[in-house]
């Protein structure tokens, strides 16, 4: 599914990822772990091609990358704490403009389909500007999973979500796991990282510290691995 | 095809959004207006001097509203990080480019087509040659202008002082197309011959060209920047 072979990523002076070597299998649900500055944002934003690496190749689905990158682009779905969406247009107005740059077909019944599974179809005509934070992160779901990716990346989703924004968001991962998409997240909570996760990887320093399978791990022994690897507080 | 949809569902996109908020060419037509009035206030419409630099007095007004706009034009992308959105689209990346470009051009379009005639009035001036030639300059000075000013502004906007590093980049680029403009304007204002304006219209179509092409091929290094 992807595979990405010695991603180095230096900015200036600084390297901010050293010789990342993962495979990531077709279905699979992965978690990162990591403390603030290790590298994890920057991976997720390499293997979602939103940064090139400084060295280092990415193969998504058999397609390089590198030469390939707008038709690998539509396999990708990224859920941020941002929301990449537009404050004056409406929920509706939002996914019509990105199912027309994703050229997604039958638009208008997938934009119904995408609000009624995060449970904003009453909302479609409000502009996203008077939206709660919940409501923004799951029309952010919306907007990522419109296209149908492969893969989905998820940049710290859980962040200042509402107990409903984060029973949709478990909800519609539970769906993609089904569903047997890939799933690659980066969080700081041990229980939601695990709670779908087939493995676990924590980045230390912009390098793979650990990776090892979620199942049957607990988040206590979660954390006691973390501290181990890490070497100092929880994330 | 598919880029040409793409261009048309960005234009779209900025064009629903301007015309809720009003924002960018609110500011840009006040702005062009209070200019207006200012130099018809500072100059006594009548001396001949005042004539001489009309052309020049026009291109002033165009830009500098130009700038208000151009530093707006990135910020709805920078906020929620939608920009990033963009990105991650299908699309080849300079698409982006165009389609902010060509909504920036619409937005400068309008401003003129509303600034122009206010101009000639406070300024009580006669057109001598063609008002069709008049509007050619316009629209390809202000096409030259738009192109590079875009491509700079999607530079500045991720720098702490945006609104002030733009005009500091961009004024001394604009300067052979803005020499061009002038001069153009001044001399089918004056109702001068083809032959007069040839070569200042030549200027012009090149720096157009150069500077939608360039930043068009560019966009994707500058968006890793």
């Amino acid at each position: 599914m992807l595979t990405a072979q010695n991603i180095t990523k230096t900015i200036g002076t600084k390297t901010i990822l050293h010789n990342i070597d993962l495979h990531i299998k077709e279905g699979e649900f992965i978690t990162v772990f990591g403390p603030n500055g290790a590298g994890k944002s920057t991976l997720l934003k390499i293997l979602s091609l939103l940064m090139k690496p400084s060295t280092g190749t990415l193969t998504i689905n058999g397609s390089s990358a590198n030469q390939e990158s707008s038709k690998t682009r539509s396999q990708i779905g990224v859920i941020s704490h941002q929301s990449f969406l537009y404050d004056n247009l409406t929920a509706y107005e939002n996914l019509e403009f990105y199912g027309r740059m994703y050229q997604v077909d039958n638009l208008r019944d997938r934009i119904y389909d995408v609000l009624k599974e995060v449970g904003l179809e009453y909302s479609l005509n409000d502009p996203v500007r008077n939206f709660s934070r919940g409501m923004l992160q799951r029309l952010a779901i919306a907007r990522a999973t419109l296209h149908q990716p492969a893969i989905l990346f998820l940049d710290e989703p859980y962040t200042g979500l509402d107990q409903q924004a984060i029973d949709i968001l478990n909800s519609v991962l539970r769906n993609l796991n089904i569903k047997d998409r890939t799933v690659f997240m980066i969080t700081h909570n041990f229980e939601q990282g695990l709670d779908l996760s087939d493995r676990v990887l924590i980045i230390k320093k912009g390098r793979l510290a650990y990776e090892g399978a979620a199942p049957g791990l607990t988040p206590g022994q979660m954390k006691e691995i973390y501290l181990n690897t890490v070497g100092g507080l929880t994330p | 095809m598919n880029y040409l949809n793409q261009i048309r569902t960005l234009v779209w996109k900025d064009l629903t959004s301007e015309l809720r908020t009003k924002e960018m060419l609110s500011s840009m037509l006040i702005f062009a207006f209070l200019t207006t009035v200012v130099f018809s206030f500072a100059f006594d419409p009548d001396s001949e001097t005042v004539k001489k630099v009309f052309p020049g007095i026009i291109w002033v007004a165009f830009i500098f509203a130009g700038i208000l706009g151009l530093n707006r034009s990135f910020l709805s992308e920078k906020s929620n990080d939608c920009i990033m959105g963009l990105m991650l689209c299908t699309t080849d990346r300079g698409i982006i480019y165009l389609g902010k470009m060509i909504s920036n051009l619409i937005f400068m379009y309008i401003m003129e087509a509303v600034t122009l005639p206010i101009l000639f009035v406070l300024f009580d001036y006669r057109l001598k040659g063609s008002l069709l030639y008049l509007i050619l300059i316009v629209a390809l000075g202000t096409w030259g202008f738009i192109a590079i000013g875009t491509f700079l502004s999607a530079l500045a906007v991720n720098t702490r002082n945006s609104e002030i590093l733009l005009p500091i980049i961009l004024f001394p680029l604009i300067v052979p197309l803005l020499i061009a403009a002038v001069q153009a304007t001044g001399v089918i204002l004056g109702g001068g011959v083809w032959a007069d304006w040839s070569n200042w219209l030549r200027i012009l179509t090149a720096f157009a060209v150069i500077f939608t092409v360039v930043p068009w091929l560019l966009f994707d290094y500058l968006l890793e920047v």
